[in-house]
C-alpha cells in the first residue's frame, strides 16, 4: 500500500484504534488513557499535515473498499475535505486536553473517551467521504457515537435529551438515506466531483431531482439545525461541556452543514442547483434560521442555551453562503465552517469553566466573572466579538465575504439586511454578557463549583484550550491573507469549484 | 469429496447420541460436535465458493428414489451461520445451565435440533424436507419447554400444535406434487412444473404450512410466548435459526422450483403480509415490557423484512440486478441470525444477574455489565439497520431494487420499521445507561458474556465490512468485483 | 361410478377438514392431540389414493407413497408422544 491509497484510512484509524483500545482500559489507568488519547490526536495531526501539503500540490489520496457489489466505501481527499479534516483534528486535540481536565475524577471516563474518539472518527470519515453512500454511512455512525456522549451523565434529563437527539437524527438519517438511494438508482455511484455530477445528465426529470434535494436537505438539516428541524439542539445541552463544545463546533452541527455544502457543490453542482431553483429554498431556510436562532438566544438566561441558539443561527451562515451563487459567497460560507468552529468552541470552553470553577450557569449570575477569571473571560470576549463580526476577529472575515457575495450576485441582495439584522442581534445578546463579566459587581459568594487552590484561576488543562482557540480565532482574522489560512484555503476551494 | 456434505448432519447426530449415553461428558460431546460441524461447514462454504454447487446421492441411490443432499451458496451460507450460532449459543449454555443434570438434558435435544436443521438445509427432496421439518419442530418444542415453568410449557404446547398443523399442510402439498409430477426431487421438479390449478393448490398448501412455521404476520401469534419463555440459548437458536429454516424453504420453493407457476399478485400478497409484520412486530417490540419479549417481537418484524424481498425479487429481471438483491436477502438473513442470537444471549446474561428482564428496571446495567450492554447495542444496531452492520447494506439494496421496480409502497414501510426499531433498541439502552442498581453491583469480565460478544461482532463488523463475500458465495460463478451496477 | 381412489381421496380430505376444525376449536389439549391425529390420518389416506396412479400406469400400486406414509406415521407417533408428555408435565405443574 502506498501513501496515496492508505493516508485517508490511516487518518481514520488514528482515532478509531485508540478509541477501541480505551474501551478496554480500566477506569483507574489514567496515564495510559491520556497517553493513548494524546498519541492518537498527535498522529492524526501529523498525518493531516501531510495531507494538506499533498492536496495543495494536487496529489490524489483515495482509499476504496468494496462493501457490496456496486457499493464502495470511498475515502477521498480534496480541498473541501481537507478544510473540514484539519478543523476537526485540531479541535479534537484541544478538546481532548480540555476533557481530560474537565472529567478529572468523574466516573466512566474510559467509556467517555472511547466514544469521544469514535465521534471524531465519524466526523473525519464524513469529511473524507468520497461519495454519497460513504457520507451516509458516517453520518449514521456519528449519530451512534454521539448518543452515549449526550446521555453520559445518566441523569433522567440527560437520558431524555439523548432520546430527543436520537429521535431527530435517526429520522433525519432516514430522509437522507431515502434521498441517497433514490438518487443512486437514477444517477449511478454518486462520487463527489467538483462542479457536480447531475448537471450533465439531461435525461433526469427536474421535479424528481427537486424532491430528492428536499429529502437530502431535510436529512442534513436536522443535524445542521435548520429551523424547524433544530429542536434537539437546545435539549442536547445536558451533555458535559467538552461534548457540547465538540457537538457545536465540529462534530454534529458541522457535519450537517458540511453535508449541505457537499450536496450542493459536488453532487448537484451549484449552477445546476440554482437552475433547478432549489437554492432559493435553501437560502430562505437559512435566513429564517439565522434570524430565529438569534431572536431565541436573546431571551435565554441559561448561558449554554444562549450559546446553543447562537449556534443554530451561526451555522446557517454556511448554508446561506452555499445558497448564493457566486465564488465570493462560496468563500464566505466555507471559511465560516472553520471560523464558527474555532469561535464557538472557545465560548463553550469558557462556559464550562464558569460552571466548573464558580458554579455559574446563568447569564444573570455572571456579574464580575471577569475579575475572578480574567483568562477565561478574555477568551470568551474574543469569541463573542468574533460572533458579532467585529474586526479583526475571524467572524468579520466570514460576514464580509458573505456580504460581498450577496452584492456580487445581485439576485441575493435581500441577504444584506439579514446579515445586518443578525449582527445587531448577536451584539444584543453577547454585549450584555461582556458588560456584566467585566464591569459587574462580583457577588460575595459564588453559586458553587470546585475551588481550585493554585496559582491559576482554574486547572491549567481547562485554561489553555480556550485561550488557544481564542488565539486561533484572532489569528484567522488578522492573518487571513497568509498562505494556508482558512480564507486562502476557502479561496482555493472556490477556484476549483467554479474552475476559475 | 462430496461426502463432506454428510458431515454437518452426521457429526451433531453423533454428538447427540454420545451426550445421551454418556451424560457426564455431555458438555464435551456437545462442544466437540459443534466445533467439528463448524469446521465442516467452513469447508463446504469454501467448496461452494469454488464450484458453485455440491451434490451427494446418499448411499449411491440416484435422486428420485434415493436421497440427494445438495449445497449451493444459499444453503452453504445459512449452514455456516447455523453452525457458528449453535457453537456460540452452546458455549453459553454451559454457563447458563448451572446444574449438570440440566446440561445433560439440554445437549442431546440441542444437537438433534441442529442435526435436523442441517439436514433440512441440505436436502434436495421435498419429502425429506417434510421429515426434517418435523424433526426440527419436535426438537425445538422440547427445548422450548426445557425451562419447565408453566408459561414455558403452555407456550411449548401451543408451539407444537401450531407447528404440527403447519407440517400437515406442507405434507398435503407434497402429496399433491407427487400426484402431479411423479417426483419429489427439487431439481427434477423445477424442470417439470407447469402453471396449473393443481400446482397452485399444492404450492399454496406448502407455503401456508411454512408461513405458520416462519411466523409471518398474522400467523406469528405463537412465536412471542414460545421464544420469550424458552431458556436464553434456546431462544437464540429458535429466533435466529429455526424460523429462518421455514423461510429458507419458502425461498427455495418460490424462486428455484415453482418460479414459472407464480404470479406477481401472489408475491405481492406475501409482501403485504411482510409489511404488516414489520410494522406490527416493531410496534409490539416497542411496547414490550420484558427484554426477551421485545427480542421475540423484533423477530416477527425482521421475518417481515425477509418477506418484503420476495415481491421485489420476482419483479426484478433475472440477471445482475436480481443477483444483487438476492445477495442482499441472504445478507439480511445472516445478519439477523447473528444479531438476534447475540441479543438473546445478552438478555440471558442480564436475566441471570438481575433475576428479571423488565426493561424499566434495567437502570445501572451499563455500569454493572458494560460488555453485555455493548452487545445489546451492537446487536441493536444490526436490528435497526444502521451502519456498519450487514442489515444496512441489505436495506440499501432492497430500497434500491424496490425503487427500480417501481414498488414504492415498501419504502415508507422500511422507513417506519427502521425508526420503530430505533425506538425499541434505544429504549432498552436508555434504561441501561440510566441510574439504578437494577442488575446488582459491577463484576469483572465474565465468561458468559463472550459468546454473545462474538456473535454481535459478526453481525455488525464482519458482515458489514466483509459483506462482499456473501455475494461471492450466493451468486454462482461470480466474485464481487465482477458484478457491478 | 366412483372409483376407489376418489373415495379414498375424498375421505382423506373430509377427515383432514374435520380434524382441522376440531384442532382449532377444541379447548382440551387431549382432544386437540387426537384431532391432529385425525388430520394426519386424512393426509395419509390421500397418499394412499395417490398410489393408485401407479396401478393405471404400471399395473402395480406405486410403492413410493406407501413408503412416505410409513415414515409419516412414525413421525406422527413421535409427535403425539411429545405432545402427551408435555400435557402431563403441564398437568403436574397445575397440581403443584
Amino acid at each position: 500500500m502506498s501513501l496515496s491509497n492508505s493516508l485517508p484510512l490511516l487518518i481514520l484509524l488514528s482515532s478509531l484504534l485508540p478509541g477501541l483500545a480505551i474501551f478496554l482500559l480500566r477506569e483507574e489507568s489514567f496515564r495510559l488513557r491520556t497517553a493513548l488519547n494524546l498519541f492518537g490526536a498527535s498522529v492524526k495531526l501529523i498525518l493531516v499535515g501531510v495531507m494538506i501539503w499533498g492536496v495543495f500540490h494536487e496529489q490524489v489520496y483515495e482509499t476504496r473498499w468494496t462493501l457490496a457489489p456496486g457499493l464502495d466505501l470511498v475515502l477521498h481527499a480534496d480541498a473541501l475535505s481537507v478544510l473540514f479534516v484539519s478543523l476537526s483534528t485540531l479541535l479534537w486535540l484541544v478538546t481532548t486536553v480540555y476533557a481530560i481536565g474537565y472529567l478529572e475524577d468523574s466516573p466512566h471516563r474510559s467509556r467517555f473517551f472511547g466514544f469521544f474518539s469514535l465521534c471524531v472518527t465519524a466526523t473525519v470519515g464524513l469529511a473524507l467521504a468520497g461519495n454519497l453512500f460513504t457520507f451516509v454511512v458516517f453520518y449514521e455512525f456519528l449519530t451512534l457515537a454521539t448518543y452515549p456522549l449526550v446521555a453520559h451523565k445518566g441523569t433522567p434529563e440527560a437520558i431524555r435529551g439523548a432520546r430527543i437527539y436520537l429521535a431527530y437524527t435517526l429520522a433525519g438519517g432516514m430522509a437522507l438515506l431515502i434521498g441517497a438511494v433514490w438518487l443512486r438508482t437514477l444517477a449511478g455511484p454518486l462520487d463527489f466531483v467538483q462542479g457536480g455530477i447531475l448537471g450533465g445528465m439531461d435525461h433526469l426529470d427536474p421535479w424528481t431531482l427537486r424532491w430528492i434535494f428536499l429529502l437530502l436537505i431535510v436529512g442534513l438539516g436536522v443535524k445542521a439545525a435548520l429551523v424547524p428541524l433544530h429542536g434537539w439542539l437546545p435539549q442536547a445541552m445536558v451533555a458535559p461541556a467538552p461534548v457540547s463544545a465538540l457537538l457545536h463546533a465540529v462534530a454534529v452541527v458541522k457535519a450537517g452543514a458540511f453535508g449541505i455544502v457537499r450536496v450542493v457543490y459536488d453532487v448537484y453542482g451549484v449552477e445546476f442547483a440554482a437552475s433547478l431553483g432549489v437554492l432559493a429554498l435553501l437560502g430562505a431556510a437559512a435566513a429564517v434560521t439565522i434570524i430565529y436562532g438569534s431572536v431565541k438566544a436573546l431571551s435565554q438566561d441559561n448561558l449554554k442555551k444562549r450559546l446553543a441558539y447562537s449556534t443554530v443561527s451561526q451555522v446557517s451562515y454556511i448554508a446561506l453562503g452555499t445558497a448564493i451563487l457566486g465564488p465570493l459567497a462560496t468563500v464566505g460560507g466555507m471559511v465560516h465552517l472553520v471560523h464558527q468552529g474555532v469561535m464557538k468552541i472557545t465560548l463553550f470552553f469558557a462556559a464550562g469553566n464558569y460552571a466548573e470553577a464558580l458554579g455559574v450557569h446563568r447569564v444573570s449570575e455572571m456579574d464580575g466573572v471577569g475579575r475572578r477569571m480574567p483568562g477565561t473571560t478574555l477568551a470568551f470576549t474574543i469569541g463573542a466579538l468574533g460572533m458579532i463580526g467585529i474586526p479583526p476577529v475571524a467572524g468579520f472575515v466570514s460576514k464580509w465575504y458573505l456580504g460581498l457575495g450577496a452584492a456580487e450576485s445581485g439576485a441575493a441582495l435581500w441577504v444584506l439586511p439579514v446579515l445586518v439584522g443578525s449582527s445587531l442581534l448577536n451584539a444584543a445578546y453577547f454585549l450584555p454578557i461582556l458588560y456584566r463579566a467585566w464591569f459587574g459587581q462580583p457577588p460575595a459568594k459564588w453559586p458553587g463549583g470546585h475551588t481550585h487552590a493554585g496559582r491559576w484561576e482554574i486547572n491549567q488543562a481547562l485554561l489553555w484550550p480556550p485561550l488557544l482557540t481564542a488565539g486561533l480565532a484572532l489569528a484567522a482574522g488578522l492573518f487571513a491573507a497568509a498562505p494556508y489560512s482558512p480564507l486562502e484555503w476557502a479561496r482555493l476551494i472556490a477556484e476549483r469549484e467554479y474552475s476559475l | 469429496m462430496n461426502n463432506l456434505l454428510a458431515l454437518p448432519v452426521v457429526l451433531p447426530l453423533l454428538g447427540s447420541l454420545l451426550a445421551l449415553v454418556w451424560p457426564r461428558r455431555a458438555d464435551w460431546a456437545g462442544l466437540g460436535a459443534s466445533v467439528a460441524a463448524f469446521v465442516a461447514a467452513g469447508h463446504i462454504g469454501a467448496e461452494v465458493m469454488r464450484n458453485a454447487t455440491l451434490e451427494l446421492a446418499v448411499g449411491g441411490w440416484a435422486p428420485g428414489l434415493g436421497i440427494a443432499l445438495r449445497a449451493d451458496g444459499l444453503s452453504a451460507s445459512l449452514l455456516l451461520m447455523s453452525t457458528l450460532v449453535a457453537l456460540a449459543a452452546g458455549l453459553y449454555a454451559t454457563t447458563y445451565f448451572a446444574e449438570a443434570q440440566k446440561r445433560a438434558d439440554f445437549w442431546p435435544l440441542w444437537l438433534l435440533m441442529i442435526t435436523a436443521l442441517h439436514a433440512l438445509l441440505l436436502s434436495g427432496d421435498l419429502f425429506n424436507i417434510y421429515v426434517t421439518l418435523e424433526l426440527l419442530g419436535l426438537a425445538a418444542v422440547a427445548l422450548a419447554a426445557l425451562g419447565g415453568s408453566r408459561a414455558a410449557l403452555q407456550a411449548a404446547v401451543r408451539y407444537l400444535t401450531v407447528g404440527l398443523l403447519g407440517s400437515l399442510a406442507f405434507l398435503t402439498g407434497v402429496g399433491l406434487i407427487y400426484a402431479g409430477y411423479g417426483t419429489l426431487d427439487m431439481v427434477m421438479l423445477a424442470g417439470r412444473v407447469d402453471a396449473e390449478p393443481a400446482t397452485w393448490v399444492a404450492l399454496a398448501l406448502m407455503t401456508a404450512g411454512l408461513l405458520i412455521k416462519s411466523a409471518l404476520f398474522p400467523m406469528h401469534f405463537w412465536l412471542p410466548s414460545a421464544h420469550a419463555n424458552a431458556p436464553a440459548p434456546v431462544s437464540a437458536a429458535l429466533s435466529a435459526l429455526v424460523v429462518k429454516a421455514a423461510f429458507y424453504l419458502v425461498l427455495r420453493l418460490w424462486l428455484d422450483v415453482f418460479d414459472v407457476a407464480l404470479s406477481q399478485a401472489s408475491a405481492g400478497l406475501l409482501g403485504l403480509l411482510g409489511a404488516s409484520a414489520v410494522i406490527w412486530g416493531s410496534w409490539q417490540a416497542y411496547r414490550a415490557e420484558r427484554l426477551k419479549l421485545l427480542a421475540a417481537y423484533s423477530t416477527v418484524a425482521q421475518i417481515g423484512y425477509l418477506f418484503l424481498f420476495i415481491p421485489v425479487l420476482l419483479a426484478t429481471e433475472p440477471g445482475e440486478a436480481r443477483d444483487l438483491l438476492f445477495g442482499a436477502l441472504v445478507l439480511f438473513a445472516l445478519t439477523h441470525g447473528f444479531s438476534k442470537s447475540a441479543f438473546f444471549l445478552g438478555a440471558g446474561v442480564i436475566l441471570h444477574r438481575a433475576g428479571h428482564d423488565r426493561i424499566a428496571e434495567l437502570g445501572g446495567t451499563a455500569r454493572a455489565l458494560p460488555v453485555t450492554t455493548f452487545v445489546l447495542a451492537l446487536a441493536g444496531i444490526a436490528l435497526i439497520g444502521l451502519p456498519p452492520s450487514g442489515t444496512f447494506l441489505a436495506k440499501w439494496q432492497l430500497m434500491t431494487s424496490a425503487i427500480a421496480a417501481g414498488q414504492w409502497l415498501w419504502i415508507p414501510v422500511i422507513a417506519i420499521g427502521t425508526l420503530l426499531a430505533g425506538a425499541y433498541v434505544f429504549r432498552v439502552l436508555g434504561h441501561a445507561f440510566g441510574p439504578g442498581e437494577g442488575v446488582g453491583p459491577s463484576l469483572a469480565w465474565a465468561r458468559a458474556e463472550l459468546p454473545a460478544l462474538l456473535l454481535a461482532l459478526v453481525a455488525t463488523a464482519v458482515l458489514g465490512l466483509g459483506a462482499a463475500q456473501v455475494w461471492t458465495m450466493v451468486v454462482p460463478g461470480s466474485n464481487a468485483e465482477g458484478v457491478s451496477l | 361410478m366412483l372409483s376407489a381412489e376418489i373415495i379414498y381421496g375424498l375421505t382423506g380430505v373430509g377427515l383432514f377438514t374435520l380434524g382441522l376444525r376440531a384442532t382449532l376449536l377444541q379447548a382440551s389439549l387431549l382432544a386437540r392431540i387426537l384431532a391432529i391425529n385425525v388430520c394426519g390420518a386424512g393426509v395419509f389416506l390421500m397418499f394412499v389414493s395417490i398410489a393408485y396412479q401407479g396401478l393405471a400406469q404400471m399395473q402395480v400400486p406405486d410403492p413410493v407413497p406407501h413408503a412416505l406414509v410409513l415414515t409419516g406415521i412414525v413421525v406422527a407417533v413421535s409427535a403425539t408422544a411429545l405432545a402427551l408428555a408435555l400435557g402431563r408435565r403441564l398437568r403436574e405443574s397445575k397440581d403443584e
